[in-house]
């Protein structure tokens, strides 16, 4: 058993998350950084989709009775137990009786804590990701506090791992701050004077920034948008469009863009001009408030090219682990 | 009631976009219509019958869709081909489902949306009328009454569920010169009560939880829309009430039949009024008028 001493800043069990029920209004939730979270499940010998911990910020202190094997991946907390720095990216033995700490983060936003035989959480629609708006999933449906118990899976671990490790060529670089994105969606409605704005942009993470969406600020995005005479219910604005649905990674225009994370709206009625390619959502979810980002469009086959390198990072770092 | 009947609408060639690696968006129309709608309907429809390896999530909405999939399996442009050759070969009239006719009861004017409306009163267009006097003023209706009436004399088809889980939007049976149509708040509210019945654009939306919204705000149900833990007898099967397709019929309600109904939902014995019937658009184009009053006969 784990006993929750300080839950943290927003500590939520996550996997990689909840599919097939998209058409009723439901996201994927699940990690949001979804690199850090495999590793941290290789390191330990578990499954890539077994729960984790996701701590955001400020991580939590936990107090384990039994022995078992950790790692702690994505943003550095500058983890202790008992008081002892211990390696990050790195299984980690636990004995029973000792207590995991973590700090303020100093780069990232979101570290990753495994357990051997992964969170043990009932299984919603195939996943244990939490999903707060609604309470569904994870540990209670919310995130941890104060005095909740969790408990692993299946505990057992080979000697071994102990020490494992991530090489530093695995370990991605959070202050990188260039987003690839394909523009498209309804990238039709900014003219090209607004288009190469927003692309010459560097927009700064806002304050409200969190696991449903990153929101920016920077210029006025209505003077990026061509005027028209708006079409039958899509309602008056200009950034307005006749309600459709939102990929994950979009870039939705509402006031300020906002790029639309895991437990995001699936759907609404702004313009959405782009979608990040999928291992740079990850790469996101660790840019810190204030920080700035620009974003980059490229094309369909650099951004297949994009994903198959991150594929191939994590299937040859699976194989090294096994 | 006009004899009216529902006119056709003539799409363009749908817009296939990139959704980054792994999804494909495809606009089906820049406006709303039925046509749009139903053919987004049919097409997903029929790529969940087909059961692709690699297809992820299949999501309709008003007048376009979109799919998720895993690039390792299926290839964007393989993908857009398949969808190109299906889009063609799609005839909407003779595509027909079987949609579950719900009664919806509505308090209009109820005491929590007014109080969150008075409260965002700066972010709207009108901040000395509520909503309801706004959207009944620049639609051309002489009363707030006038306007409910219309909005509860016709059905709507749920056209899309998204935004949150269990939220749909609910477009009305009536040709488009009946449509009510109105704009979105200025500035997006940060609260909106859970069960409030809002519009915005062409769509009435049922918000199933509380918090952000942009549409304005004219009552709120007893009904509830969404059924986390399933305890009522209506979400056996799923914890959204209405999917893609269904029809709801807005009722207006006062003040004691709403405590009444809540009453019931909340000792988990409520029962919701419904039926099903089998939808036929070319049935429902020629005639919306006397092909409405039979849908809501089936659950009076």
């Amino acid at each position: 058993m784990i006993e929750v001493r300080e839950p943290g800043l927003m500590t939520t069990v996550q996997d990689t998350g909840r599919y097939g029920q998209y058409h009723i209004g439901m996201p994927p939730s699940g990690a949001m950084d979804q690199f850090a979270h495999k590793i941290a499940n290789y390191l330990v010998g578990n499954n890539e989709d077994a729960p984790t911990l996701e701590m955001t910020y400020q991580g939590a202190e936990l107090a384990f009775d039994e022995t078992t094997l950790i790692a702690v991946t994505g943003a550095d907390m500058s983890p202790t137990l008992d008081d002892e720095p211990i390696p990050t990216w790195t299984a980690v033995e636990v004995e029973a009786g000792q207590t995991l700490c973590f700090k303020f983060s100093q780069e990232g936003v979101r570290s990753y804590l495994s357990v051997a035989g992964g969170f043990d959480v009932p299984e919603i629609m195939d996943s244990s990701s939490t999903y707060t708006l609604i309470g569904l999933g994870g540990f209670e449906g919310r995130q941890l506090q104060t005095g909740d118990e969790l408990h692993c899976g299946d505990e057992t671990y080979e000697e071994d791992r102990i020490g494992s490790t991530a090489p530093n060529a695995h370990r991605p670089d959070y202050s990188q701050n260039d987003i690839r994105v394909i523009m498209g969606l309804c990238d039709y409605r900014l003219t090209d004077e607004g288009r190469k704005r927003f692309l010459n942009t560097e927009w700064k993470v806002s304050n409200e920034a969190d696991r449903v969406g990153y929101r920016f600020e920077g210029p006025d995005i209505t003077d990026m948008f061509e005027e028209r005479e708006q079409p039958f219910g899509a309602g008056t604005d200009v950034t307005n469009v006749v309600d459709l649905g939102y990929p994950i990674g979009s870039i939705q225009m509402a006031g300020q863009p906002i790029v639309l994370m895991r437990d995001a709206v699936t759907g609404g009625g702004y313009a959405t001009v782009g979608t990040l390619v999928s291992p740079d959502r990850s790469m996101l979810s660790q840019c810190r408030t204030h920080s700035g980002v620009t974003f980059e469009s490229i094309g369909i086959d650099e951004a297949l090219e994009i994903r198959e390198e991150r594929d191939d990072s994590l299937e040859s770092l699976r194989e090294k682990l096994r | 009631m006009t004899e009216t009947e529902i006119k056709r609408q003539q799409l363009p060639s749908p817009r296939y976009e990139y959704g980054g690696d792994d999804y494909v968006f495809v606009e089906l129309d820049e406006e709303m219509s039925f046509d749009a709608n139903f053919k987004a309907q049919a097409i997903t429809q029929e790529i969940r019958n087909r059961d692709l390896s690699g297809i992820i999530e299949v999501a309709p909405a008003n007048a376009s869709y979109l799919i998720q999939f895993d690039p390792k399996q299926l290839h964007a442009n393989a993908l857009i081909e398949e969808l190109q050759t299906l889009e063609s070969g799609i005839d909407i009239t003779d595509y027909q489902w079987d949609a579950t006719v719900y009664d919806i009861p509505i308090l209009y004017e109820d005491p929590w949306t007014h109080e969150t409306l008075m409260e965002f009163r700066e972010r709207h267009q009108d901040p000395d009328a509520t909503d309801l006097e706004y959207s009944a003023r620049i639609n051309g209706f002489e009363s707030v009454q006038s306007f409910i009436d219309h909005h509860t004399g016709a059905p709507h088809m749920v056209t899309m569920v998204g935004f949150v889980p269990g939220l749909p939007f609910c477009f009305q049976m009536r040709p488009r010169e009946e449509q009510i149509e109105v704009p979105k708040y200025e500035q997006p509210r940060t609260a909106t009560p859970s069960r409030a019945v809002g519009f915005g654009g062409a769509f009435t939306a049922i918000y199933p939880v509380q918090g952000a919204g942009g549409y304005q705000l004219y009552g709120r149900t007893p009904v509830e829309v969404l059924n986390v833990e399933q305890e009522l007898a209506d979400f056996d099967e799923s914890m959204v009430l209405p999917n893609p397709g269904d029809l709801l019929n807005f009722r207006q309600i006062d003040r004691d039949e709403y405590d009444a109904i809540r009453e019931e939902i909340e000792s988990g014995t409520y029962r919701y009024t419904k039926d099903t019937v089998e939808f036929q658009p070319h049935e429902f184009f020629k005639n919306p008028t006397r092909y409405n009053e039979r849908i809501v006969e089936v659950i009076s």
